[in-house]
């Protein structure tokens, strides 16, 4: 029971970076219609962004802000200046293109921090807190804490402020949106912005546990995707609910079925992504938005 | 035709004479960039003429590659016969993904490939005793299986392996542009360009589409196992998710359907870091600057992609109808 409980506290610590990226990835999917391939290479440039702050003297949290900042720059930057050109374009094109950034990302992460891994101290100490004869990680809660508390911020923007509203009219239905005096292009960029941010969250609460590299968000990204595959690539709510729901089912399976172990973990969320895909596109709480060809 | 003809015999014969000139290592160079060559043609005959999108084309190299490793490390058979068998191996699963692939639109196509090619070391090393897990498998030292140190024709070790692997990549070259000028091609586009016309015009869409994945597969299948002889090595990392995406820049490269463009696709994928390091004051003895243009490249190309459609529609697909 004990090690069940370890199991799940920490699979929810790793479903909720899952759920901040899978946010990022169901953000840009709902309002563009495009599956960003190089949202988890984002992911690392931030995350190595805030570590160079971090290593230039700075403490932790100023240092998060200021990644949080730089980062939903960057977003609206990239939707200014390489999506926005070519949005009328074939959809296919711009997911091509996002497979172009991860590809250079990549490289110039590698550039810059070089390729070997980095330790990247969190704000949150390893050691465990024991509560009632379970010991838990006290980066695991803060983890859990951290995704939390940034989901429900984002969760408040959209259904509370006059500029999230925006957001939802933009993307659900962009035309009319335009027609009543919502500015389109600045939602879509600021979707974009909000992404990059949302990313950055999942880079800088993963980069402690998995040590900072350039290629640290690959596999992470695969879990986001079948995060939000699982909860429906058009519902917010289902994407973070499905990044919990994976971690704590990837860390169970993992556990438990000795076959599966660590070495078949990413092979079970790719088999979670072509079962959800092939059986209920919609996944848990999205509409039936996945079009069968 | 004949124009066509004239160029490809051009092509063939300067790939032919390319090696004596040049030093044994740029020789072993060429002899990948014909692998990769082969790879991009089954690639476009997919995205370019199906307009199936494939983003773990590496991983059907990956499936050609470890059938040419494990018959000559466990069976002892000569390479050059596990290349047939690789290519039915690869096509044969290449068939079988083709099936579920009807059943997803274009976005989940690439975010599924992707992922078979993100999780296909972590599997390669799962099933050790098959694999040989992270070790891979070693083809070192088979002189009688290899003919490595025997000499045949007088050529050294490398000017064999190009030459098998230009002779292949010609081979698959002339069929896959048979098969594109064909009614099979024909299909194709017509289904990519629409569905609906396609299916209303008597297309059996689905055998088509399969029969892409199938076709693509299998060349991915000989690309993956001359890979394999060339390097004598192959292991979980030798078809990373990074291959697969070299791939598709390759193709993009090769203006999307056009078959000459694989070639320069391939060239680029093994040069551009020599061209990167023209580049005054930028080591590529790391990957990071090359990465870097690469995915630039394929950026650019994407924001130019209605130029570039326009320039590809005029420039091949005419070719394909008119050849007939």
């Amino acid at each position: 029971m004990t090690n069940f409980l370890q199991q799940v506290v920490s699979g929810l610590a790793s479903g909720g970076i899952y759920g901040s990226l899978a946010l990022a990835l169901v953000l840009i999917h709902r309002s563009t219609g495009v599956l960003n391939f190089a949202q988890g290479e984002m992911a690392t440039l931030s995350a190595f962004l805030c570590f160079t702050l971090v290593d230039h003297g700075w403490s932790f949290w100023p240092a998060f802000g200021a990644t949080l900042v730089l980062s939903f720059g960057g977003g609206v930057a990239l939707h200014s200046v390489l999506i926005r050109p070519i949005q009328r374009g074939p959809l296919l094109g711009i997911v091509i293109l996002t497979i172009g950034l991860l590809i250079a990302i990549n490289g110039f992460d590698t550039w810059v921090w070089g390729g070997a891994a980095k330790q990247f101290h969190g704000p949150f100490s390893t050691e465990p807190i024991t509560v009632g004869g379970v010991a838990f990680s006290k980066q695991d809660i803060g983890v859990i804490a951290v995704s939390l508390v940034v989901v429900a911020l984002v969760g408040l923007l959209f259904t509370r402020t006059k500029l999230g509203l925006g957001l939802r009219a933009a993307a659900v239905n962009p035309v009319e949106a335009r027609l009543v005096g919502v500015r389109v292009g600045a939602m879509l960029a600021v979707g974009w912005g909000l992404a990059a941010a949302l990313g950055a969250v999942a880079g800088v609460l993963a980069a402690p546990s998995l040590f900072l590299e350039p290629n640290m968000m690959q596999t992470v990204l695969l879990y986001a995707f079948a995060a939000a595959v699982l909860g429906g690539m058009d519902s917010p709510l289902g994407a973070v609910l499905g990044g919990l729901l994976l971690g704590v089912l990837l860390n169970l399976a993992g556990t438990y079925v000795h076959w599966i172990g660590g070495e078949l973990r990413l092979a079970t969320a790719l088999a979670v992504i072509l079962a959800v895909l092939l059986v209920r596109p919609a996944g848990l709480l999205g509409r039936s938005l996945v079009r069968r060809a | 035709m004949k124009v066509k003809l004239a160029g490809f015999g051009l092509v063939a014969l300067a790939l032919a004479v390319l090696p004596f000139p040049l030093s044994e290592f740029r020789t072993v160079q060429l002899a990948t960039v014909g692998a990769y060559f082969i790879a991009i043609l089954g690639l476009d005959v997919l995205t370019g003429h199906s307009g199936q999108i494939s983003l773990g084309h590496g991983a059907f190299m990956a499936v050609g590659g470890y059938t040419t490793a494990i018959l000559m490390a466990d069976h002892g058979v000569r390479d050059v016969w596990t290349i047939p068998i690789a290519a039915a191996v690869a096509g044969a699963i290449g068939l079988a993904a083709g099936i579920p692939a009807l059943r997803l639109s274009g976005l989940y196509l690439a975010l599924a490939t992707f992922g078979i090619a993100v999780v296909l070391p972590t599997i390669l090393k799962k099933f050790d005793g098959f694999t040989g897990g992270s070790t891979g498998i070693t083809l070192f030292g088979k002189p009688a299986q290899t003919g490595h140190g025997v000499g045949v024709w007088g050529l050294t070790n490398n000017q064999w392996l190009y030459a098998l692997t230009w002779t292949v990549g010609a081979a698959c070259f002339l069929l896959a542009w048979w098969l594109l000028a064909s009614r099979f091609g024909r299909s194709l586009r017509a289904i990519r360009d629409s569905e609906l016309a396609a299916a209303a015009s008597g297309v059996n869409r689905a055998a088509y589409k399969v029969g892409a994945f199938g076709v693509s597969a299998a060349f991915a299948g000989v690309a993956g196992s001359l890979y394999a002889i060339n390097v004598a090595y192959v292991s979980p990392d030798t078809f990373p998710i990074q291959l697969s995406l070299t791939l598709l820049v390759g193709a993009v490269v090769g203006l999307y359907g056009s078959i000459w463009g694989a070639l320069l696709g391939a060239l680029l994928i093994q040069f551009l870091s020599d061209l990167v390091g023209l580049v005054p004051h930028v080591d590529t003895k790391q990957a990071g600057p090359t990465t870097l243009v690469f995915g630039l490249v394929l950026v650019a190309l994407m924001l130019l992609l209605p130029l570039v459609l326009r320039l590809a529609s005029a420039i091949t697909d005419r070719g394909y109808s008119r050849g007939r």
